[in-house]
C-alpha cells in the first residue's frame, strides 16, 4: 500500500480516516523534463562564435606533433536556447533560500544580499589578476583590509588571515597555527580533545595535522564537562576545538573556566566558528579566552552556498599566534600603500594559492557594510528570537532533549514519533512537502534521532508560523497515519531515492549508450 | 535593517509569546563580563547605493584599462554571458549542498555533468564534484597516492606551479610524506635522467604539471612510464585547463588535478576557482571529496545523489580520506555551463586561437633586448622571455604604456636571473595589445641599451 501513495490527496483518498496534513506554503507544481546534456547533443550545433583571429592561424599538429589531442570524445554539441532551457529547467528542481527557508541547523541558511552578487562582478573587481602589481591593485587590498579589521574586530581577535577556502580548511590553518606555536615552545604536544558534539570536520583536521583525537564526552546538559575537561588536559594536549554555542545551541556558560584549564596547563582553545551568528554584535569570542578560531564567511557573512560553495574560512588569532599565520600577510607600507608580505620567518606556510576566495571577501564586506553595527547585533538578536519562538511553540509536541536555554538553534529529537516507526529521517523528508528543506537529522550525534533547527534572522513571523504549523501536522502524521511520513516525501518530482544502489555499483558519469570512446586506458593512448 | 523580515510589533508578540520580558533575556547564558556592550567599532549601516559606490571606489583603484600578459595559473579567458544568467538564478546560487536530493536534482544532475565532461577531457574514468582549487587539489592528490600505494614519498617537478609546491609543502609536514623536487632540462622539461633517479621503492607519486609553469608540455607518457616502473603512480597536475582542446589528455596518469578557473571563472584577484580531481576507476575509494552518482527513486525514475559518503568526514571523522567539507559547486556550475557552450567544437577552436596568439607574441618579443627561453619545446599559450636589463625594470617601462608585461620568475627562479618572466596570450589578447608591448619592450630596451652604451 505504501507505494501506492503518490500524493497526499491520494493517500487521504487511500487512507479515509487517516491523518493528512494541510500543506499551507506549497502546492504540487508541473515539473519540466530534462536529460542529461548529452542526450540532446549532435554534432554540428554550436552556441558560441569565436571572434575573428586577428593574427595568423597556426597549424595544431605542425605545432604540437604526438602531443596533439586527436578527438574530444563524448563532448556536448548544443545550441544556445538548449543550453539555458536545460539549466533553467534543471534549476527548477532545486530547493533555494529564495523559494523559502531551510531550516538546517549548523548550516546558518540566511539570506544572500543581492547587492553582494553586483559589486563582486564590477570589472576592476572581477578581472583583478592575483600577479597584477601592488600599486594596481590597492582596490582590491583596501576590501581585503577593511574587512579583516572588521571581522577582527567582530571576533575581539587580534590577527587574521583570509586565505582559507573554507570551514574545514580554515580548521585545518587554525590547527597548524597550534602546532606552529607548540613546537617553537618546544614541543608539538601530541593531542587534540573534541567534544562528542562536534562536527565531523574537527576530527578529521586534528588528523591531518597529525595530532591523536581524544574525545571529550558531554555531561547531562549536553555541554563540556569540566571535571572530565581538567581531567584530560595534560601536557600532551595540544587544544581543545570546541564549538560555542555548541551544537545543541547552548552557549557554554562556563567558558571562561574552560580556557582557564587549557591555559593553565599550556594549551590552546580553538573554537569552530559555525554558530558565529549566535554572537555577533553581543559576545566576541577574544574576551572568552579563545585563542584561534574560523569563521564560515558563507554561513555568518552571507555569501551564497552555490548548491555546497564557494565558502570561505578566515582564521582569527591572537597575538602569540600571529608570527605563524599563512604567507602572505597584508600590510601597510611606509608610504601609505597595501601590500603583501611574504617574508615571515616563522609562517606555517601557505594553504592556498594567492590569498583566499576573494571574490566571497567582497560579498561578505558588502553584507557587513550593509548591517553596520546595529545591523549586525540586530541581525543576532532576531536569530536567536526566532529559534526560541520555534522551541516554545514545539516543545512537547517533540521532545526536547536538553532543556538549556537555546541561542541561535533549538535541537528536538524523534523519540516521540519513533515509537510509531517514524524517524528524525522521515519527518525531514515529509517537511519537504509541505514546501520546507528538511532540517538537519541525525546530528548532533549526542542526540540520538537530533532535529536540528537553526531559522536565522531571515525568516519572516508568517514564515516560522508556516514551519510550526507543518511539524505540528507532521506530528500527527506521524501518530495517526505513520506511512505517509515513513514514505514521503509525496510531491517532488523524484520520490525517495535509492542511495545503497548508488554506493554499491556507483556510476558517476554519463557514457554513450554505444560508446563512441573508448576510456580503457591502453586503447585510449592511442587514440586520443 | 533591511535584510530583517520584522516589524517591532512582530518581535514584542514574538517575545510574549516565549514568555521572557525582553530580548536581553534570551542571552542570559552568556556571562556579562564577555557580553559586547555598545556598538562593535565598524562602518556604520550603508545604503545600497552607498554600497555600490564604495565598490566602484575600490574597483577604480585597481588595474582598469590596462592590457596584461599576465598567465601563472591565473588565465584571461571570455566568459560567455549564460554563465552567469545560469548561475544568478536563486535555485543555483542559495541552495544548500544536495543533502535532499528529492530538492535538489538541479544541482545535482549539472554535477553529473560536470563529472562526466572532467572525465572527458582529462582522460580519466571518474572525477569528483570538485576540490577547492588547484593548488590543495595537488596536496590531496599526494596524500591520495601514499593512501593508494601505502608508500610514503613524493616526488615533485620543479616546473610545478610554485605557489601549488609551497601548499603542498605546508600539507606533506604533518603527513610526514617526504618530498623531493627534481628540475628541468635545457627544454623547460622535467628532467627525465634526475627524474629515474629521485624515484624510489618507497616513492608513491610523481607529481608533475602540464602545460608546465612554463608553458611547456611535458612527455607525459615517458615520466608515466618510468612512474610505474617503480610502482609509483603518477600525477599530472593541469592549471591551464583550455589547453585540453587541443593538448593530448595525460591519459597514462593515474590521478589528475585540473584547476578549471580557465573554464569561465572571473580572475577575482585569485579566487574563487575550481579545483577538480580525476583518477582511474580503481582509486574511488581514496578519492577526497564529494561525488554524484546516478540511481533511482522509487518510482523507476533516474536521478542522482550524494554517494559513497563513507569516505567523508562527517561519516568517518578522524579516519576520513580528507577534511573536506564546502566545495566549489556553484564554481562547478559555471565550468559546467561553460563547457555546455563551447563544446566539443568550440574547445579546439578556442585552443586553436590561443595557440595562435601565445605563436604571434613570442614571435613579436623575441628580438632586440629579449630571447625567448627554453624555445622549439611544445607549448600552448605561455612561454619565458629573457630580457636585457632586468624583467622587472621592462615591466616598470611597459606600466608607462599601460601595460602589464610578463611575471618576473627570479623569486622562485634565482637560477634563471632577473631578466626571466613569463608571458601569456589568450584568445581575448588582441594583436593590438601585443603590437603595443612588443614596440613599448623595444624603446625599453633601447633605451636600456642606450643608457649602456652611454655609461661606458
Amino acid at each position: 500500500m505504501a507505494a501506492a501513495i503518490t500524493s497526499p490527496e491520494m493517500a487521504a483518498a487511500n487512507a479515509e480516516a487517516k491523518f493528512v496534513g494541510t500543506p499551507r506554503k506549497a502546492t504540487t507544481h508541473t515539473n519540466q523534463n530534462e536529460g542529461l546534456m548529452f542526450e540532446k547533443s549532435s554534432p554540428g550545433k554550436k552556441a558560441y562564435r569565436m571572434a575573428e583571429l586577428d593574427v595568423p592561424a597556426v597549424d595544431a599538429a605542425s605545432l604540437l606533433g604526438d602531443l596533439a589531442r586527436k578527438d574530444l570524445g563524448a563532448m556536448p554539441e548544443l545550441s544556445e536556447i538548449e543550453i539555458v532551457r536545460h539549466f533553467t529547467r534543471m534549476s527548477t528542481w532545486n530547493y533555494a533560500i529564495d523559494l523559502g527557508m531551510y531550516p538546517l541547523g549548523s548550516c546558518t541558511m540566511k539570506y544572500n544580499g543581492r547587492v553582494n552578487e553586483l559589486v563582486s562582478r564590477l570589472e576592476g573587481i572581477a578581472e583583478a589578476h592575483p600577479y597584477q602589481p601592488e600599486s594596481l591593485s590597492q582596490g582590491v587590498l583596501e576590501i581585503m583590509k577593511v574587512l579583516s579589521d572588521a571581522l577582527i574586530e567582530i571576533t575581539g581577535m587580534d590577527a587574521i588571515t583570509l586565505q582559507p577556502a573554507a570551514g574545514a580548511h580554515g580548521e585545518f590553518t587554525g590547527i597548524l597555527l597550534a602546532r606552529a606555536y607548540h613546537e617553537s615552545q618546544g614541543n608539538a604536544r601530541k593531542k587534540i580533545i573534541i567534544p562528542d558534539s562536534a562536527h565531523g570536520t574537527n576530527p578529521a583536521t586534528a588528523a591531518v595535522v597529525g595530532y591523536e583525537v581524544a574525545n571529550l564526552k558531554s555531561n547531562a546538559q549536553g555541554m563540556v564537562d569540566l571535571a572530565e575537561l581538567a581531567r584530560m588536559v595534560d601536557a600532551d594536549t595540544a587544544a581543545l576545538m570546541l564549538t560555542n554555542p555548541s551544537t545543541i545551541g547552548v552557549f557554554e556558560s562556563e567558558i571562561g573556566k574552560i580556557a582557564e584549564i587549557l591555559h593553565a596547563k599550556g594549551a590552546l582553545l580553538y573554537m569552530d566558528g559555525a554558530n558565529m551568528n549566535a554572537l555577533v554584535g553581543k559576545a566576541r569570542p577574544g574576551d572568552f579566552g579563545v585563542d584561534v578560531m574560523h569563521l564560515n564567511l558563507h554561513k555568518t557573512f552571507s555569501t551564497p552556498h552555490g548548491g555546497g560553495g564557494p565558502g570561505s574560512g578566515p582564521v582569527a588569532c591572537k597575538k602569540i599566534l600571529e608570527p605563524f599565520l599563512p604567507t602572505p600577510v597584508i600590510v601597510e607600507r611606509a608610504n601609505g600603500l597595501l601590500g603583501m608580505d611574504y617574508h615571515r620567518p616563522q609562517t606555517v606556510g601557505r594553504v592556498r594559492m594567492f590569498y583566499g576566495n576573494f571574490g566571497m571577501f567582497v560579498r561578505a564586506l558588502a553584507y557587513i557594510l550593509a548591517n553596520g553595527p546595529d545591523g549586525l547585533r540586530q541581525t543576532t538578536e532576531d536569530a536567536v528570537l526566532n529559534a526560541n519562538y520555534i522551541r516554545a511553540k514545539l516543545d512537547g509536541v517533540f521532545e526536547l532533549p536538553y532543556k538549556t536555554q537555546s541561542l541561535h538553534e533549538v535541537v528536538f529529537s524523534d523519540r516521540l514519533q519513533a515509537k510509531n516507526g517514524v524517524k528524525t529521517g522521515d519527518m525531514g523528508k515529509r517537511l519537504i512537502d509541505y514546501g520546507f528543506h528538511a532540517y538537519t537529522t541525525s546530528f548532533p550525534l549526542v542526540v540520538q534521532g537530533a532535529m536540528m533547527i537553526e531559522p536565522t534572522e531571515s525568516e519572516s513571523r508568517e514564515e516560522l508560523d508556516l514551519l510550526i504549523d507543518a511539524l505540528q501536522q507532521i506530528a500527527r502524521e506521524a501518530a495517526e497515519n505513520p506511512e505517509l511520513v515513513r514514505t514521503a516525501p509525496h510531491t517532488t518530482r523524484m520520490r525517495r531515492l535509492d542511495e545503497t544502489a548508488a554506493a554499491r555499483k556507483p556510476v558517476l558519469r554519463w557514457k554513450a549508450p554505444v560508446a563512441s570512446t573508448s576510456l580503457t586506458p591502453d586503447s585510449a593512448a592511442k587514440e586520443w | 535593517m533591511r535584510y530583517l523580515p520584522k516589524s517591532p510589533a512582530d518581535r514584542t508578540e514574538m517575545l510574549r509569546e516565549i514568555g521572557v520580558p525582553s530580548i536581553a533575556d534570551l542571552f542570559s547564558t552568556i556571562p556579562s563580563e564577555f557580553q559586547v556592550k555598545g556598538d562593535l567599532r565598524i562602518p556604520r549601516q550603508h545604503g545600497e547605493s552607498e554600497i555600490i559606490d564604495r565598490f566602484r571606489q575600490f574597483a577604480a583603484n585597481n588595474a582598469a584599462g590596462y592590457a596584461s600578459f599576465l598567465g601563472a595559473g591565473v588565465y584571461r579567458h571570455y566568459r560567455p554571458v549564460l554563465i552567469d544568467t545560469v548561475v544568478s538564478r536563486g535555485e543555483f546560487l542559495t541552495s544548500y549542498t544536495p543533502y535532499q536530493p528529492e530538492i535538489a536534482q538541479g544541482t545535482l544532475q549539472a554535477m553529473f555533468e560536470f563529472q562526466t565532461m572532467i572525465c572527458e577531457l582529462s582522460g580519466m574514468e571518474i572525477a569528483n564534484a570538485s576540490m577547492y582549487d588547484g593548488s590543495t587539489g595537488a596536496a590531496e592528490a599526494i596524500m591520495m597516492a601514499v593512501r593508494v600505494t601505502g608508500r610514503d614519498g613524493a616526488v615533485i617537478a620543479r616546473t610545478v606551479h610554485p605557489e601549488y609546491r609551497e601548499v603542498i609543502g605546508t600539507y606533506a609536514l604533518h603527513q610526514e610524506i617526504p618530498l623531493s623536487e627534481v628540475g628541468y632540462g635545457a627544454d623547460g622539461r622535467v628532467d627525465l635522467e634526475a627524474l629515474d633517479a629521485a624515484i624510489s621503492g618507497e616513492t608513491a607519486c610523481v607529481l608533475i604539471q602540464s602545460p608546465n609553469f612554463f608553458g611547456t608540455i611535458e612527455d607525459v607518457a615517458a615520466i608515466a612510464d618510468m612512474a610505474h616502473r617503480k610502482g609509483a603512480l603518477l600525477i599530472v597536475s593541469i592549471a591551464e585547463a583550455v589547453s585540453l582542446g587541443i593538448v593530448r589528455p595525460p591519459v597514462e596518469a593515474d590521478i589528475v588535478s585540473l584547476e578549471a578557473q580557465s573554464f569561465g571563472v572571473a580572475l577575482s584577484y585569485g579566487g574563487p576557482y575550481c579545483g577538480v580531481l580525476a583518477c582511474k576507476e580503481k582509486f574511488l575509494r581514496q578519492m577526497p571529496g564529494r561525488l554524484v552518482g546516478e540511481t533511482k527513486d522509487m518510482d523507476g525514475k533516474r536521478g542522482f545523489v550524494l554517494t559513497l559518503s563513507t569516505r567523508e568526514q562527517h561519516i568517518r571523522r578522524e579516519k576520513a580520506t580528507s577534511n573536506i567539507c564546502t566545495n566549489q559547486a556553484l564554481v562547478a556550475m559555471m565550468v559546467t555551463v561553460f563547457l555546455a557552450v563551447y563544446g566539443k567544437e568550440g574547445l579546439r577552436e578556442l585552443a586553436e586561437h590561443n595557440l595562435a596568439k601565445a605563436a604571434y607574441l613570442k614571435h613579436s618579443l623575441a628580438g632586440l633586448g629579449a630571447k625567448v627561453l627554453f624555445d622549439g619545446a611544445p607549448r600552448f599559450n605561455e612561454f619565458v622571455l629573457d630580457i636585457e636589463g632586468g624583467a622587472e625594470a621592462a615591466n616598470t617601462g611597459l606600466l608607462e604604456s599601460k601595460i602589464i608585461g610578463g611575471l618576473p620568475l627570479e623569486k622562485w627562479y634565482p637560477e634563471l636571473g632577473a631578466g626571466a618572466s613569463l608571458w601569456c596570450a589568450t584568445e581575448v589578447t588582441t594583436r593590438a595589445e601585443m603590437d603595443g608591448a612588443a614596440t613599448a619592450l623595444a624603446g625599453a630596451s633601447g633605451r636600456m641599451v642606450g643608457q649602456m652604451v652611454g655609461a661606458r
